[in-house]
C-alpha cells in the first residue's frame, strides 16, 4: 500500500503540493485551465506560521489503521479497502461528522455538500500520489508498506 | 462453533458485525432485526424528505456485506434473553441459543401524553424510514405542518420539508432550539438561519391539546394544522435487558468493554449509558460515532478478543441550509468566546483540558479540536491560544506530530 510521508524538516512552503493536489484532482488534462483563475480546493493543505523561518509541513489524510472519520460517517460514504479511506460522494450528504472527529484536520470541503478528501490518487489517473511526485525538496514522499486494515 | 446474537438492526450491530469479525472468522452470527430491513443510516431521512437521497443509497453497508461476513439476518423481534439457558426468544416463535448476545436495541421516540392526540389523524414521528414515508405521502403543497420539538430530530424534520409544505410551524417548551447541544446566543444563530427559509417558530411553548385540525397551545394560541410530527425526544429501549437482570437507568449500564452487569449480554448504541470521557458523568449519548465504536467494541469482547471504548464524549455535527454547527464534549469551566456576523467559537477549559466546543459557521478541521476532548491532551502541552484562533497541528508539538500522524518523520 502506498503511503505519503512528510519529512516536516525539508518543507519548504512553497505550496506546489496544493496546487498539484487540486490539478491531479480536477479531471482536466492542461494544468493552466485546470487551476488558472479559479479558486482551488486541495486535500493536501500546508500549515505555515506566516513568518519566515517558521516550520512548515504538509497535512493531508493520513489513511488511519483504525480511521475514527469512517467509524463516524452517519451516511456510510467513507470506506477503507485496499490500505486508503476513501469517500463516495454520491452518498455523502455534507452532515460533516468526519470534520468533526479528523483529529488532524485532514477532511474539507469545496462548499458543494460533499466533502473531500486525499485518495491517494487512486482514482484520479496521476497514478501516484501528485502532492510527493512534485514535491521540489524531498518533504512528500511516497512509501511502499503493509499497513494493516483498520 | 460458537454463536453470537446481536439484537438490533442498527449501525451498532453493524459494527458488532465488524468487531466478531475482526478475532473471529468462523462463528455464526445471527442478526435479528426488528424493522424488516437492513441497517440504514437513520439520520438521513431528513434528507430523503428533501429528495437528496434515497433508500438504496442510504443502506449502511452494501447488502453483499452481509453475505461476505456470513451474518443470518432474522427479520424479527427479540422479546426476551435467559442468561440462565443462553437463549433469545422471538417474537415469530422459537429461540436462538448463544454463546454472548449484544443488545443493539436503540432509542424509541417519547410521545407525550396530549390530550386530544389521540383524534389527530395525520401524525408522525420522524425516526425511521417507515416514518419518512409516511410523512413523505402525507404532505401536499399548501399543507400547515406543526414540528412539536425543536431538537435535532424536529429541526432537521423542519429543513426536510422547507419548500414542500404551505408552512412550517416549530415549537417547543423549551426557550431555544437546539437546548441540548446550543446555548443561547449559539441557538440564535440557528434559529435565525430558520427563519430566513420560512420556517417559523414558537418557543417557550408548546402544544397542551388538541382538537380537530388545531393545536392549544400552553400559551392559550390556537395554531391550525394539516400535518402534525411529533419530535419531543427519544427513551432507550432498556425493558429486554431490564428483565434479563442487567442493571439499567436512563440506558442499559456498560463498562469501558461494553459489557452489561450481567456475563454474556453485551450492549451498545442508543440504547447504553457510559461514562462521557469529557467529564459529563454517567449519560446516554446517542449518536451514530459511538453506536458504531462501541458496537464494535462489543463484538470485538464478545469473540473473545480485547476491546476498550473509553472515549465516548457527547458530539453533534448539525447543519440547515449550509451553517453548520460542531459541537462537542460538556460545556463546563472557563469559557472563551470569539463572534463574528454569522459565526461563533466557543471553547470551555477545566482544570487543563478542553471540556467542550461549540462552533458555528466556521466549523474547518474541529476534529482538532475533539481530539484535545477526546484523547485529554493536557492544553499545557499544544498552543491553545493559536489553536483557539485557527485549528492546526503546528498547534502540537513536533513531537506529538511524528507519533501521532501515521507516515510522520
Amino acid at each position: 500500500m502506498k503511503r505519503v510521508t512528510v519529512h516536516e524538516e525539508w518543507c519548504l512552503g512553497c505550496h506546489l503540493c496544493e496546487y498539484n493536489c487540486a490539478y491531479a484532482n480536477s479531471g482536466i488534462p492542461d494544468m493552466v485551465k485546470a487551476l488558472k483563475g479559479k479558486r482551488i480546493f486541495p486535500r493536501i493543505k500546508v500549515e505555515d506560521g506566516g513568518t519566515p523561518g517558521s516550520v512548515t509541513f504538509a497535512v493531508s489524510c493520513r489513511h488511519c489503521p483504525d480511521p475514527i472519520c469512517v467509524k463516524s460517517c452517519i451516511s456510510g460514504a467513507l470506506s477503507k479497502r485496499g490500505g486508503a479511506v476513501t469517500v463516495d460522494r454520491s452518498k455523502c450528504v455534507g452532515c460533516y461528522t468526519c470534520i468533526l472527529v479528523c483529529p488532524f484536520g485532514a477532511i474539507s470541503t469545496d462548499g458543494d455538500g460533499a466533502v473531500l478528501k486525499c485518495e491517494l490518487c487512486l482514482s484520479n489517473g496521476a497514478g501516484t500520489p501528485a502532492c510527493a511526485a512534485g514535491c521540489p525538496n524531498g518533504a512528500l514522499t511516497v512509501e511502499d508498506i503493509d499497513i494493516p486494515e483498520g | 462453533m460458537k454463536t453470537y446474537v446481536i439484537i438490533g438492526g442498527g449501525v451498532a450491530a453493524v459494527g458488532c458485525v465488524e468487531g466478531i469479525r475482526s478475532v473471529d472468522k468462523g462463528a455464526r452470527i445471527v442478526l435479528i432485526a426488528g424493522e424488516g430491513r437492513l441497517p440504514y443510516c437513520r439520520p438521513l431521512i431528513s434528507y430523503y424528505l428533501e429528495g437528496k437521497t434515497d433508500f438504496e443509497k442510504m443502506k449502511y453497508r452494501p447488502e453483499d456485506f452481509y453475505t461476505e461476513n456470513s451474518v443470518e439476518v432474522v427479520y424479527d423481534t427479540a422479546v426476551s434473553v435467559d442468561p440462565a439457558s443462553r437463549t433469545v426468544a422471538l417474537g415469530g416463535g422459537g429461540t436462538v441459543k448463544y454463546d454472548a448476545v449484544c443488545l443493539a436495541t436503540g432509542s424509541r421516540p417519547f410521545v407525550p401524553p396530549i390530550p386530544g392526540l389521540e383524534n389527530v389523524t395525520r401524525k408522525f414521528g420522524f425516526m425511521t424510514e417507515e416514518d419518512a414515508i409516511a410523512l413523505d405521502g402525507a404532505i401536499y403543497p399548501g399543507c400547515r405542518v406543526l414540528i412539536v420539538g425543536a431538537g435535532l430530530i424536529g429541526l432537521k424534520c423542519a429543513e426536510g420539508l422547507c419548500g414542500r409544505a404551505g408552512s412550517i410551524t416549530v415549537c417547543d417548551l423549551a426557550p431555544r432550539v437546539l437546548s441540548s447541544i446550543l446555548d443561547g446566543t449559539a441557538s440564535s444563530l440557528m434559529q435565525a438561519c430558520l427563519e430566513e427559509h420560512g420556517v417559523r417558530f414558537m418557543l417557550g411553548d408548546t402544544a397542551e391539546s388538541f382538537l380537530p385540525g388545531v393545536a392549544r397551545m400552553k400559551s392559550g394560541v390556537d395554531v391550525a394544522f394539516d400535518v402534525l410530527v411529533l419530535a419531543v425526544g427519544v427513551r432507550a429501549n432498556v425493558s429486554l435487558a431490564k428483565d434479563a437482570g442487567c442493571e439499567v437507568g436512563r440506558g442499559i449500564a456498560v463498562d469501558t468493554h461494553m459489557r452489561t452487569t450481567v456475563a454474556g449480554i453485551y450492549a451498545a448504541g442508543d440504547c447504553v449509558e457510559a461514562e462521557d470521557a469529557s467529564g459529563g458523568g454517567r449519560r446516554v449519548m446517542a449518536i451514530m460515532p459511538n453506536a458504531v465504536i462501541g458496537g464494535r467494541c462489543a463484538g470485538v469482547n464478545m469473540a473473545g478478543g480485547d476491546g476498550t471504548f473509553d472515549s465516548a464524549v457527547p458530539m453533534n455535527a448539525i447543519g440547515f441550509f449550509g451553517l453548520h454547527a460542531l459541537t462537542a464534549g460538556t460545556y463546563e469551566g472557563e469559557l472563551y468566546e470569539e463572534k463574528g456576523e454569522r459565526t461563533l467559537r466557543r471553547f470551555y477549559v477545566k482544570d487543563g483540558y478542553l471540556s467542550g466546543f461549540m462552533l458555528i459557521g466556521a466549523v474547518d478541521r474541529a476534529g482538532i479540536y475533539t481530539s484535545l476532548i477526546r484523547n485529554r491532551i493536557p492544553l499545557d502541552t499544544v498552543d491553545f491560544e493559536a489553536l483557539r484562533k485557527a485549528p492546526s497541528m503546528r498547534g502540537f508539538s513536533s513531537e506529538y506530530r511524528r507519533e501521532h500522524m501515521e507516515g510522520w518523520k
